[in-house]
């Protein structure tokens, strides 16, 4: 591991500005992917700068009948808070569905939306890959991608994003909340995140010296919900799919539906397609197979990985089809 | 000038470990798991995977079940750690101990340490009402399919889980 500063902040402005002045300085929540990546020779620091301490380490309920995460908060806290179990209980199941014990207790909100793909050859830095290390190409479109993407990816990668968190914040239309060198501003998790197109080393549109402050919900949306996960063994692994959901009827048709992928891209997916086929038309297990099927017309699966095809349409029908009974 | 990155980065610290209060200059790159076995001789805690996903270096922060591994030590001035060596109290041995030794619940025993530092925050975090992914309605209770879920971040290459669970659920009653 290459030697590097440490410091903590103590504001959001101080943190940023330290990040300013070294491109090779970065954030340090929780620890819990970026340590690792040191660890592997993936990530090179020369200055840690330590925001845990900072200014949103808390949960509050905001004047517009929403939450306001600190992105500090620690994902075992998120999940147990009240006011999340309350108001936010997919987002609480999502962030339990994920991880162990131990790594909730020290992953952090804003380090959790910020985390790594697990794709073997970004992990690798002796493989090639464009993410980590831009033209050198992506071995995994003809190798190890039984886990990777077959929504949205690019020629250049096929890297999924693997948080469950993000899932769940991407179908309740969460807000990010970011300190800058230009000061504060909002955007929403949907613009947070992107594509690889060209660009693979790109996660996110922040810029390396952009902390995520907060996260932030609108009220919540009216309906059941569930946060269902496919994977390898039944706990503490990454999901091959997962599906978070909230669907609300009235009159046997759905009045308000949201359906995000995870597992399946670059980013957490938002079913639009399926989402706009449903609205206003009845609430049947046919129509949530067809509209789940429209959605997964868009995908290309890889050689290895067009079991996820199947896996997310039925995952998405029978969670539908759950939610519409227990309606 | 000679090119200063490369050069290590020490930093003084000072923690209170399993009740005492130690204090060592460290290297920034000091893992919580390396100053805890090589610098302070606790060996108790193990190290397994480096990587947070084999629960062997679980330990207890500031009363939080953590990998150590993944904890850089710096990051822990004036903290509160616990390890499998603080456990047992004026000779006498941690309820979690005892039953892991009348349930069979360990064979090579490497895994062990970090198993009863997991199992005594995972009691903690129950005592509190966190849920759980399998808990229902209601506050959670220390059932075998929730010792299972919560405890999975703790791996027994041995395959002991059928003597662990039920060591940890006798444990918490």
């Amino acid at each position: 591991m290459r030697p590097f500063r440490y410091e903590r902040a103590t504001d959001a402005a101080t943190a940023v500005a330290l990040l300013g002045h070294d491109r090779s300085a970065r954030f340090l929540g929780g620890g819990t992917n970026l340590v690792d990546l040191m660890r592997l020779g993936v990530e090179t620091p020369g200055m840690l700068v330590d925001v845990r301490e900072l200014a949103g380490a808390d949960v509050t309920a905001t004047s517009a009948g929403g939450l306001a995460i600190g992105g500090a908060v620690p994902n075992s806290d998120l999940a147990a808070h009240p006011l999340v179990r309350e108001r936010a209980p997919l987002l609480a199941s999502a962030l339990l569905h994920g991880a162990s014990g131990q790594l909730r207790n020290r992953a952090t909100t804003a380090g959790n939306l910020l985390q790594r793909t697990r794709c073997v050859y970004f992990q690798d830095p002796t493989m090639p890959c464009n993410k980590r290390r831009p033209g050198s190409g992506c071995p995994a479109i003809e190798g190890e991608h039984r886990n990777l993407a077959i929504l949205g990816w690019s020629e250049h990668c096929v890297a999924t994003h693997p948080s469950d968190m993000a899932v769940a914040l991407a179908a309740l239309d969460a807000l990010v909340h970011v300190e800058g060198r230009a000061g504060a501003r909002t955007l929403s998790l949907d613009d947070l995140y992107r594509l690889p197109g060209t660009t693979p080393d790109r996660d996110t549109e922040l810029s390396h010296d952009d902390l995520i402050t907060a996260v932030e919900l609108p009220p919540a949306p009216a309906g059941a919900w569930r946060y269902a996960k496919v994977r390898e063994r039944a706990s503490f692994s990454f999901a091959v799919v997962a599906v978070a959901a909230v669907l609300e009827m009235a009159d046997g048709a759905v009045r308000d539906v949201r359906i995000a992928l995870g597992g399946v891209a670059h980013r957490p997916w938002r079913a639009r397609t399926a989402e706009q086929l449903l609205l206003g038309g009845s609430a049947t297990s046919e129509r949530f197979a067809e509209a789940a099927a429209a959605e997964l017309a868009q995908a290309r699966p890889l050689r290895c990985n067009g079991h996820k095809v199947p896996l997310a349409e039925h995952l998405i029908a029978a969670t539908l089809t759950d939610l519409a009974e227990a309606a | 000038m000679p090119d200063r990155r490369t050069d290590p980065v020490l930093t003084e610290l000072t923690l209170t470990v399993n009740g005492e209060r130690r204090r060592a200059a460290i290297d920034t790159r000091t893992s919580l798991l390396d100053l805890l076995r090589e610098t302070f001789g606790l060996t108790g805690t193990k190290n397994g995977c480096s990587h947070g996903q084999c629960g062997a270096c679980t330990v207890l922060l500031d009363g939080r079940r953590v990998n150590a591994c993944l904890v850089l030590a710096v990051t822990a001035q004036h903290a509160e750690v616990r390890t499998v060596e603080g456990l047992a109290a004026d000779g006498e041995l941690h309820p979690l101990q005892r039953a892991f030794i009348e349930h069979d619940a360990f064979q090579c025993g490497y895994c062990t340490p970090g198993q009863l530092c997991s199992a005594v925050g995972m009691l903690e975090e129950v005592a509190r009402g966190w849920p759980s992914a399998v808990t229902g309605d209601g506050p959670p209770t220390v059932t075998p399919d929730e010792v299972r879920e919560r405890m999975s971040g703790n791996l027994c290459r041995c395959g002991a889980y059928v003597n662990l669970v039920p060591a940890i659920v006798e444990a918490a009653r």
